[in-house]
Protein backbone atom coordinates (compact mmCIF):
# COMPACT_ATOMS: atom_id res chain seq x y z
CA UNK A 1 0.00 0.00 0.00
CA UNK A 2 1.20 3.24 -0.87
CA UNK A 3 1.41 6.45 1.58
CA UNK A 4 -1.55 8.36 -0.36
CA UNK A 5 -3.75 5.31 -0.31
CA UNK A 6 -3.27 4.42 3.57
CA UNK A 7 -3.81 8.25 4.17
CA UNK A 8 -7.12 7.87 2.28
CA UNK A 9 -8.35 5.02 3.88
CA UNK A 10 -7.58 6.41 7.68
CA UNK A 11 -8.74 9.90 7.05
CA UNK A 12 -12.12 8.64 5.09
CA UNK A 13 -12.65 6.32 8.20
CA UNK A 14 -11.99 9.48 10.85
CA UNK A 15 -13.77 12.00 9.10
CA UNK A 16 -16.92 10.03 8.40
CA UNK A 17 -16.55 9.17 12.60
CA UNK A 18 -16.05 13.15 13.32
CA UNK A 19 -18.92 14.28 11.04
CA UNK A 20 -21.60 11.23 12.50
CA UNK A 21 -20.46 12.01 16.03
CA UNK A 22 -20.29 15.82 15.30
CA UNK A 23 -22.86 16.82 13.06
CA UNK A 24 -25.49 16.75 15.93
CA UNK A 25 -22.92 18.96 18.03
CA UNK A 26 -22.74 21.57 14.95
CA UNK A 27 -26.78 21.81 15.13
CA UNK A 28 -26.91 22.19 18.73
CA UNK A 29 -24.02 24.82 18.38
CA UNK A 30 -26.02 26.73 15.71
CA UNK A 31 -29.32 26.63 17.97
CA UNK A 32 -27.32 27.70 20.70
CA UNK A 33 -25.49 30.76 19.17
CA UNK A 34 -29.47 31.66 17.79
CA UNK A 35 -30.64 31.35 22.06
CA UNK A 36 -27.82 33.50 23.19
CA UNK A 37 -28.32 36.37 20.25
CA UNK A 38 -32.42 36.46 21.15
CA UNK A 39 -31.12 36.63 24.84
CA UNK A 40 -32.61 32.85 25.55
CA UNK A 41 -30.36 30.35 27.50
CA UNK A 42 -30.62 27.72 25.05
CA UNK A 43 -30.72 24.39 25.66
CA UNK A 44 -26.66 23.33 25.15
CA UNK A 45 -24.98 22.29 22.55
CA UNK A 46 -25.67 18.12 23.44
CA UNK A 47 -29.37 18.57 23.19
CA UNK A 48 -29.69 17.26 19.92
CA UNK A 49 -27.70 14.01 20.49
CA UNK A 50 -30.09 13.46 23.58
CA UNK A 51 -32.62 14.15 21.03
CA UNK A 52 -31.32 11.78 19.10
CA UNK A 53 -30.72 9.30 21.47
CA UNK A 54 -34.07 9.46 23.09
CA UNK A 55 -35.48 9.16 19.40
CA UNK A 56 -33.78 5.33 18.99
CA UNK A 57 -35.38 4.35 21.80
CA UNK A 58 -38.82 5.48 21.00
CA UNK A 59 -41.32 2.93 19.26
CA UNK A 60 -41.26 2.84 15.65
CA UNK A 61 -44.53 4.27 13.59
CA UNK A 62 -45.44 3.16 9.99
CA UNK A 63 -48.41 5.24 9.15
CA UNK A 64 -51.04 3.01 7.49
CA UNK A 65 -50.76 3.31 3.70
CA UNK A 66 -47.04 3.72 3.29
CA UNK A 67 -44.93 1.52 1.01
CA UNK A 68 -40.97 0.34 1.33
CA UNK A 69 -40.16 4.12 -0.04
CA UNK A 70 -41.00 5.65 3.20
CA UNK A 71 -39.13 3.03 5.08
CA UNK A 72 -35.85 2.74 2.85
CA UNK A 73 -35.31 6.60 2.92
CA UNK A 74 -33.89 7.61 6.13
CA UNK A 75 -31.42 4.63 5.78
CA UNK A 76 -30.30 5.44 2.19
CA UNK A 77 -30.10 9.54 3.01
CA UNK A 78 -27.81 8.80 5.84
CA UNK A 79 -25.58 5.95 4.05
CA UNK A 80 -25.36 8.81 0.88
CA UNK A 81 -24.64 11.01 3.40
CA UNK A 82 -22.15 8.51 4.95
CA UNK A 83 -20.63 8.04 1.74
CA UNK A 84 -20.19 11.90 0.85
CA UNK A 85 -18.58 12.01 4.32
CA UNK A 86 -16.07 9.16 3.74
CA UNK A 87 -14.88 10.32 0.48
CA UNK A 88 -15.03 14.47 -0.20
CA UNK A 89 -11.43 16.11 1.23
CA UNK A 90 -12.32 16.82 4.74
CA UNK A 91 -9.85 15.93 6.73
CA UNK A 92 -6.88 14.74 4.42
CA UNK A 93 -6.93 15.63 0.79
CA UNK A 94 -6.33 12.19 0.20
CA UNK A 95 -9.31 9.76 -0.67
CA UNK A 96 -10.09 6.33 -0.23
CA UNK A 97 -12.13 6.38 -3.54
CA UNK A 98 -9.74 9.30 -5.97
CA UNK A 99 -12.09 8.46 -8.78
CA UNK A 100 -15.35 9.04 -6.67
CA UNK A 101 -14.17 12.26 -5.29
CA UNK A 102 -15.36 13.96 -7.91
CA UNK A 103 -17.49 17.38 -8.06
CA UNK A 104 -19.91 16.17 -10.18
CA UNK A 105 -19.88 12.75 -8.48
CA UNK A 106 -20.52 14.04 -4.72
CA UNK A 107 -22.65 16.86 -5.79
CA UNK A 108 -25.29 14.12 -7.54
CA UNK A 109 -24.73 12.07 -4.19
CA UNK A 110 -26.07 15.08 -2.07
CA UNK A 111 -29.14 15.37 -4.57
CA UNK A 112 -29.81 11.75 -4.60
CA UNK A 113 -30.58 11.98 -0.72
CA UNK A 114 -32.42 14.81 -1.47
CA UNK A 115 -34.69 12.88 -3.70
CA UNK A 116 -34.67 9.86 -1.44
CA UNK A 117 -36.58 12.13 1.33
CA UNK A 118 -38.83 13.94 -1.38
CA UNK A 119 -40.04 10.29 -2.33
CA UNK A 120 -40.86 9.47 1.39
CA UNK A 121 -42.68 12.42 1.76
CA UNK A 122 -45.24 11.71 -1.50
CA UNK A 123 -45.27 8.40 -0.57
CA UNK A 124 -47.45 9.10 2.77
CA UNK A 125 -49.81 10.32 0.61
CA UNK A 126 -50.62 13.37 3.17
CA UNK A 127 -51.57 16.96 1.91
CA UNK A 128 -48.48 18.44 3.55
CA UNK A 129 -45.82 15.68 2.73
CA UNK A 130 -46.39 16.28 -1.21
CA UNK A 131 -46.12 20.03 -1.00
CA UNK A 132 -43.43 19.85 0.91
CA UNK A 133 -41.71 17.37 -1.44
CA UNK A 134 -43.02 19.82 -4.79
CA UNK A 135 -41.40 22.70 -3.11
CA UNK A 136 -37.99 20.67 -1.94
CA UNK A 137 -38.04 19.76 -6.02
CA UNK A 138 -38.02 22.91 -6.89
CA UNK A 139 -35.70 24.44 -4.61
CA UNK A 140 -33.42 20.91 -5.70
CA UNK A 141 -33.72 21.94 -9.27
CA UNK A 142 -32.50 25.69 -8.97
CA UNK A 143 -29.93 24.96 -6.42
CA UNK A 144 -27.92 21.61 -8.67
CA UNK A 145 -26.93 23.83 -11.18
CA UNK A 146 -25.21 26.43 -8.97
CA UNK A 147 -23.28 24.27 -7.23
CA UNK A 148 -22.24 22.59 -10.09
CA UNK A 149 -21.56 26.07 -11.74
CA UNK A 150 -20.11 27.35 -8.87
CA UNK A 151 -17.28 24.21 -7.64
CA UNK A 152 -16.67 24.12 -11.45
CA UNK A 153 -15.67 27.71 -11.82
CA UNK A 154 -12.53 26.20 -9.15
CA UNK A 155 -11.90 23.48 -10.93
CA UNK A 156 -10.47 25.13 -14.22
CA UNK A 157 -7.59 26.27 -12.27
CA UNK A 158 -7.04 22.61 -10.61
CA UNK A 159 -7.67 21.73 -14.24
CA UNK A 160 -9.60 18.78 -12.77
CA UNK A 161 -12.73 18.12 -11.34
CA UNK A 162 -11.94 16.15 -8.66
CA UNK A 163 -12.37 18.03 -5.56
CA UNK A 164 -8.93 16.37 -3.67
CA UNK A 165 -7.14 17.94 -6.99
CA UNK A 166 -8.66 21.40 -6.21
CA UNK A 167 -8.10 21.29 -2.49
CA UNK A 168 -4.40 20.44 -3.64
CA UNK A 169 -3.93 23.32 -6.35
CA UNK A 170 -5.50 26.03 -3.70
CA UNK A 171 -3.00 24.35 -0.95
CA UNK A 172 0.05 25.22 -4.29
CA UNK A 173 -1.45 28.45 -4.90
CA UNK A 174 -2.83 30.45 -2.08
CA UNK A 175 -2.82 33.72 -3.62
CA UNK A 176 -5.76 31.82 -5.59
CA UNK A 177 -8.34 32.04 -2.22
CA UNK A 178 -8.68 35.88 -3.20
CA UNK A 179 -9.31 35.77 -7.07
CA UNK A 180 -12.56 37.19 -8.56
CA UNK A 181 -13.62 33.60 -9.63
CA UNK A 182 -13.21 32.37 -5.89
CA UNK A 183 -14.73 34.79 -4.34
CA UNK A 184 -17.50 34.93 -6.90
CA UNK A 185 -17.88 31.45 -6.50
CA UNK A 186 -17.92 31.30 -2.27
CA UNK A 187 -21.15 33.52 -2.81
CA UNK A 188 -23.05 31.70 -4.99
CA UNK A 189 -21.91 28.44 -2.57
CA UNK A 190 -23.21 30.06 0.55
CA UNK A 191 -26.74 30.61 -0.96
CA UNK A 192 -26.33 26.87 -2.33
CA UNK A 193 -26.18 25.72 1.23
CA UNK A 194 -28.36 28.31 2.86
CA UNK A 195 -30.77 26.74 0.40
CA UNK A 196 -30.21 23.16 0.61
CA UNK A 197 -29.92 22.62 4.44
CA UNK A 198 -33.34 24.28 4.75
CA UNK A 199 -32.12 27.54 6.36
CA UNK A 200 -33.30 31.03 6.77
CA UNK A 201 -34.05 32.83 4.34
CA UNK A 202 -35.06 29.94 1.95
CA UNK A 203 -36.69 27.48 4.68
CA UNK A 204 -37.49 28.02 8.64
CA UNK A 205 -35.94 25.23 10.40
CA UNK A 206 -37.90 25.72 13.49
CA UNK A 207 -41.69 27.20 11.85
CA UNK A 208 -44.26 25.05 12.89
CA UNK A 209 -46.73 26.60 10.40
CA UNK A 210 -47.06 23.92 7.90
CA UNK A 211 -48.03 25.95 4.67
CA UNK A 212 -44.49 27.56 5.36
CA UNK A 213 -41.94 24.25 5.85
CA UNK A 214 -40.53 22.77 2.70
CA UNK A 215 -38.35 20.36 4.40
CA UNK A 216 -40.06 19.83 7.80
CA UNK A 217 -43.49 18.81 5.54
CA UNK A 218 -41.92 16.04 4.51
CA UNK A 219 -40.93 14.23 7.37
CA UNK A 220 -44.01 15.21 8.85
CA UNK A 221 -45.10 11.56 9.27
CA UNK A 222 -41.32 10.12 10.76
CA UNK A 223 -41.43 8.76 14.13
CA UNK A 224 -38.95 7.35 16.71
CA UNK A 225 -35.48 5.26 14.78
CA UNK A 226 -36.69 6.56 11.37
CA UNK A 227 -36.85 10.21 12.80
CA UNK A 228 -33.58 9.61 14.78
CA UNK A 229 -32.34 9.12 10.67
CA UNK A 230 -33.65 11.21 9.68
CA UNK A 231 -32.59 14.11 11.59
CA UNK A 232 -28.96 12.77 12.03
CA UNK A 233 -28.65 12.57 8.17
CA UNK A 234 -30.26 16.46 8.07
CA UNK A 235 -27.34 17.09 10.61
CA UNK A 236 -24.67 15.67 8.51
CA UNK A 237 -25.87 17.00 5.36
CA UNK A 238 -25.47 20.68 6.83
CA UNK A 239 -21.94 19.62 8.40
CA UNK A 240 -20.84 18.18 4.68
CA UNK A 241 -22.02 21.09 2.88
CA UNK A 242 -20.23 23.36 5.06
CA UNK A 243 -17.30 21.44 5.09
CA UNK A 244 -16.98 21.40 1.48
CA UNK A 245 -17.47 25.14 1.63
CA UNK A 246 -14.89 25.53 4.20
CA UNK A 247 -11.98 23.34 2.36
CA UNK A 248 -12.56 24.17 -1.20
CA UNK A 249 -11.66 27.98 -0.04
CA UNK A 250 -9.70 27.53 2.82
CA UNK A 251 -8.29 24.64 2.94
CA UNK A 252 -5.49 25.07 5.10
CA UNK A 253 -4.82 22.36 8.03
CA UNK A 254 -6.19 19.68 6.00
CA UNK A 255 -3.69 16.59 6.44
CA UNK A 256 -2.07 15.81 3.16
CA UNK A 257 0.72 13.40 4.39
CA UNK A 258 0.14 10.27 6.45
CA UNK A 259 1.19 10.74 10.05
CA UNK A 260 -0.47 10.85 13.32
CA UNK A 261 -0.10 14.64 14.05
CA UNK A 262 -1.06 15.51 10.41
CA UNK A 263 -4.22 13.80 11.43
CA UNK A 264 -4.88 15.50 14.23
CA UNK A 265 -4.36 19.11 12.98
CA UNK A 266 -6.59 18.05 10.17
CA UNK A 267 -9.30 16.89 12.51
CA UNK A 268 -9.25 19.95 14.62
CA UNK A 269 -8.90 22.27 11.35
CA UNK A 270 -12.17 21.13 10.05
CA UNK A 271 -13.88 21.15 13.20
CA UNK A 272 -13.00 24.25 14.08
CA UNK A 273 -13.38 25.95 10.01
CA UNK A 274 -17.48 23.91 10.23
CA UNK A 275 -18.24 25.45 13.72
CA UNK A 276 -16.87 28.81 12.64
CA UNK A 277 -19.05 28.59 9.49
CA UNK A 278 -21.96 27.04 11.61
CA UNK A 279 -21.72 29.46 14.26
CA UNK A 280 -21.73 32.67 11.63
CA UNK A 281 -24.72 30.79 9.30
CA UNK A 282 -26.53 30.98 12.73
CA UNK A 283 -26.13 34.72 13.52
CA UNK A 284 -26.76 35.70 10.23
CA UNK A 285 -29.57 34.40 10.52
CA UNK A 286 -30.98 36.51 13.49
CA UNK A 287 -31.22 39.46 11.21
CA UNK A 288 -32.85 37.80 7.98
CA UNK A 289 -37.14 37.12 7.87
CA UNK A 290 -37.99 34.17 5.33
CA UNK A 291 -38.79 35.43 1.71
CA UNK A 292 -42.00 34.18 0.17
CA UNK A 293 -41.75 30.83 -1.83
CA UNK A 294 -42.06 32.77 -5.20
CA UNK A 295 -39.30 34.91 -4.50
CA UNK A 296 -37.01 31.73 -3.86
CA UNK A 297 -36.22 31.42 -7.34
CA UNK A 298 -35.14 35.09 -7.73
CA UNK A 299 -32.92 34.77 -4.89
CA UNK A 300 -31.80 31.18 -6.53
CA UNK A 301 -31.54 32.59 -9.50
CA UNK A 302 -29.00 35.61 -8.40
CA UNK A 303 -26.53 32.76 -7.05
CA UNK A 304 -26.71 31.29 -10.70
CA UNK A 305 -25.42 34.76 -12.28
CA UNK A 306 -22.84 34.55 -9.66
CA UNK A 307 -21.78 31.49 -10.28
CA UNK A 308 -21.93 32.23 -13.85
CA UNK A 309 -19.96 34.71 -13.57
CA UNK A 310 -17.06 32.98 -11.49
CA UNK A 311 -16.95 30.82 -14.06
CA UNK A 312 -16.33 33.81 -16.61
CA UNK A 313 -14.27 35.34 -14.38
CA UNK A 314 -12.23 32.03 -14.46
CA UNK A 315 -11.12 31.64 -17.71
CA UNK A 316 -11.23 35.58 -18.88
CA UNK A 317 -9.32 36.95 -15.75
CA UNK A 318 -6.98 34.04 -15.07
CA UNK B 1 -29.50 45.50 11.22
CA UNK B 2 -27.60 47.79 12.66
CA UNK B 3 -29.64 48.92 15.11
CA UNK B 4 -30.88 45.48 15.70
CA UNK B 5 -27.42 44.55 16.30
CA UNK B 6 -27.17 47.61 19.06
CA UNK B 7 -30.59 45.92 20.71
CA UNK B 8 -29.01 42.11 20.76
CA UNK B 9 -25.63 43.56 22.36
CA UNK B 10 -27.69 46.53 24.68
CA UNK B 11 -30.22 43.34 25.94
CA UNK B 12 -27.77 40.49 26.14
CA UNK B 13 -29.43 38.07 28.53
CA UNK B 14 -32.87 38.12 28.83
CA UNK B 15 -33.86 35.16 30.24
CA UNK B 16 -34.43 34.67 33.92
CA UNK B 17 -32.12 32.92 36.34
CA UNK B 18 -33.46 29.30 36.65
CA UNK B 19 -35.96 28.78 39.57
CA UNK B 20 -34.97 25.63 42.02
CA UNK B 21 -36.18 22.21 40.31
CA UNK B 22 -39.91 21.40 41.08
CA UNK B 23 -40.01 18.62 43.68
CA UNK B 24 -43.34 16.88 42.18
CA UNK B 25 -43.15 12.84 41.28
CA UNK B 26 -42.23 12.41 37.39
CA UNK B 27 -44.63 10.48 35.49
CA UNK B 28 -43.08 6.74 34.79
CA UNK B 29 -42.67 7.45 31.25
CA UNK B 30 -40.62 10.54 31.49
CA UNK B 31 -37.69 8.96 33.34
CA UNK B 32 -37.13 6.82 29.60
CA UNK B 33 -36.86 10.23 28.12
CA UNK B 34 -33.19 11.31 29.08
CA UNK B 35 -33.53 15.06 29.60
CA UNK B 36 -34.93 15.44 25.81
CA UNK B 37 -39.08 15.73 25.33
CA UNK B 38 -40.41 16.89 22.54
CA UNK B 39 -43.88 18.65 22.84
CA UNK B 40 -46.76 18.70 20.66
CA UNK B 41 -49.78 21.36 21.76
CA UNK B 42 -53.19 20.63 21.28
CA UNK B 43 -56.08 23.37 21.23
CA UNK B 44 -59.23 21.34 22.30
CA UNK B 45 -61.37 24.20 22.14
CA UNK B 46 -59.47 26.77 24.62
CA UNK B 47 -60.08 30.14 25.02
CA UNK B 48 -56.56 30.88 23.90
CA UNK B 49 -55.71 32.59 27.16
CA UNK B 50 -53.70 29.16 28.11
CA UNK B 51 -51.62 29.50 24.43
CA UNK B 52 -50.45 33.05 24.70
CA UNK B 53 -48.96 31.73 28.58
CA UNK B 54 -47.71 28.87 26.41
CA UNK B 55 -45.87 31.45 24.22
CA UNK B 56 -44.84 33.07 26.93
CA UNK B 57 -43.14 29.68 28.90
CA UNK B 58 -40.86 29.36 25.47
CA UNK B 59 -39.94 32.83 24.90
CA UNK B 60 -36.69 34.57 25.84
CA UNK B 61 -37.70 35.14 29.71
CA UNK B 62 -38.63 32.11 30.82
CA UNK B 63 -37.51 29.77 28.33
CA UNK B 64 -38.39 26.93 28.17
CA UNK B 65 -36.13 25.37 25.58
CA UNK B 66 -33.33 25.46 28.05
CA UNK B 67 -34.55 22.40 30.24
CA UNK B 68 -34.83 20.48 27.18
CA UNK B 69 -38.53 20.66 26.16
CA UNK B 70 -39.41 21.91 22.57
CA UNK B 71 -42.49 22.32 20.75
CA UNK B 72 -42.59 20.26 17.77
CA UNK B 73 -45.00 20.52 14.45
CA UNK B 74 -46.04 16.78 14.53
CA UNK B 75 -47.67 14.39 16.51
CA UNK B 76 -44.80 12.19 15.25
CA UNK B 77 -42.42 13.89 16.35
CA UNK B 78 -43.32 14.21 19.92
CA UNK B 79 -42.93 12.92 23.59
CA UNK B 80 -45.66 14.63 25.27
CA UNK B 81 -48.84 16.44 24.25
CA UNK B 82 -50.10 19.72 25.74
CA UNK B 83 -53.63 19.91 25.77
CA UNK B 84 -55.47 23.45 26.43
CA UNK B 85 -59.23 24.00 26.80
CA UNK B 86 -62.50 21.83 27.38
CA UNK B 87 -62.70 19.02 25.39
CA UNK B 88 -65.69 20.57 22.93
CA UNK B 89 -67.75 17.43 20.56
CA UNK B 90 -65.59 18.38 17.46
CA UNK B 91 -62.15 18.60 18.96
CA UNK B 92 -62.77 14.90 21.03
CA UNK B 93 -62.07 12.34 17.53
CA UNK B 94 -58.97 14.73 16.56
CA UNK B 95 -57.38 15.05 20.00
CA UNK B 96 -57.91 10.49 20.23
CA UNK B 97 -56.28 10.49 17.23
CA UNK B 98 -53.54 13.11 18.03
CA UNK B 99 -52.70 10.70 21.07
CA UNK B 100 -52.79 7.88 19.04
CA UNK B 101 -50.36 9.12 16.61
CA UNK B 102 -47.40 9.93 19.33
CA UNK B 103 -45.46 7.05 19.46
CA UNK B 104 -44.84 5.23 23.11
CA UNK B 105 -43.48 5.97 25.83
CA UNK B 106 -46.35 8.73 25.64
CA UNK B 107 -47.40 11.60 28.41
CA UNK B 108 -50.65 14.14 27.91
CA UNK B 109 -50.07 17.81 29.89
CA UNK B 110 -53.64 19.12 30.90
CA UNK B 111 -52.92 23.07 30.94
CA UNK B 112 -55.60 25.14 32.67
CA UNK B 113 -58.40 24.74 34.35
CA UNK B 114 -60.84 24.27 31.11
CA UNK B 115 -58.62 21.33 30.77
CA UNK B 116 -58.55 19.74 34.20
CA UNK B 117 -62.44 20.55 34.91
CA UNK B 118 -64.39 22.30 31.72
CA UNK B 119 -63.70 25.58 34.54
CA UNK B 120 -66.44 28.20 33.42
CA UNK B 121 -67.73 25.69 30.41
CA UNK B 122 -68.87 22.92 32.59
CA UNK B 123 -71.73 21.54 31.64
CA UNK B 124 -72.07 23.49 28.25
CA UNK B 125 -73.58 21.85 25.45
CA UNK B 126 -70.69 21.56 23.19
CA UNK B 127 -68.63 20.37 25.52
CA UNK B 128 -67.46 16.35 25.87
CA UNK B 129 -65.61 16.69 29.33
CA UNK B 130 -62.28 17.71 30.38
CA UNK B 131 -59.44 15.85 28.87
CA UNK B 132 -58.94 13.35 31.10
CA UNK B 133 -62.50 12.06 29.92
CA UNK B 134 -61.09 11.36 26.34
CA UNK B 135 -57.06 10.86 27.28
CA UNK B 136 -55.51 9.63 29.82
CA UNK B 137 -53.29 12.55 31.99
CA UNK B 138 -50.53 12.25 33.37
CA UNK B 139 -49.41 15.96 34.65
CA UNK B 140 -52.03 18.78 35.36
CA UNK B 141 -51.23 22.72 35.72
CA UNK B 142 -54.19 24.28 37.40
CA UNK B 143 -55.03 28.18 36.24
CA UNK B 144 -56.86 30.10 34.31
CA UNK B 145 -54.75 30.72 32.67
CA UNK B 146 -51.69 29.10 34.58
CA UNK B 147 -48.82 31.28 34.93
CA UNK B 148 -45.75 30.92 32.35
CA UNK B 149 -43.45 29.49 35.61
CA UNK B 150 -46.05 26.88 36.44
CA UNK B 151 -46.25 25.93 32.89
CA UNK B 152 -41.83 26.05 33.05
CA UNK B 153 -42.35 23.73 36.12
CA UNK B 154 -44.79 21.33 34.93
CA UNK B 155 -42.09 20.79 31.54
CA UNK B 156 -39.27 20.52 33.95
CA UNK B 157 -41.01 18.23 35.88
CA UNK B 158 -41.19 15.76 32.28
CA UNK B 159 -37.75 16.37 31.44
CA UNK B 160 -35.82 15.89 35.08
CA UNK B 161 -33.66 19.16 34.38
Amino acid sequence: MTDSTTLGLVGGLLQAVVIVAGAPLLVGLMRQVRARMEGRVGAGIRQPWRDLRKQFRKEPITPRGTSEVFRAAPVAMVAITLVVAAIAPFVTAASPLPGVADLFVVVALLATGTVAIALAGIDTGTAFGGMGASRETTILALVEPTALVAIFALSVRAGSTNLSAIVDSTLAEPSAVLSPAALLAAAALVLVIVAETGRLPVDNPATHLELTMVHEAMVLEYAGPDLALIELGSAMRSAVYLGLLANLFVPWGIATEAGVLALLVGVVAFVVKVGVLGAALAAAEVFLAKVRLFRVPELLAGSFLLALLAVTASYVLA
Amino acid sequence: MLGLWRRIRRLGRIAEPAPEPPSTDRPDAAEQLGGSVQIRHVDAGSCNGCEIEIGAAFGPVHDGERYGARLVASPRHADALIVTGAVTRNMTEPLRRTYEAVPRPRMVVAVGDCARNCGVFASAYGVTGPVSAVVPVDLEVPGCPPRPEAIVAALRTLTGR
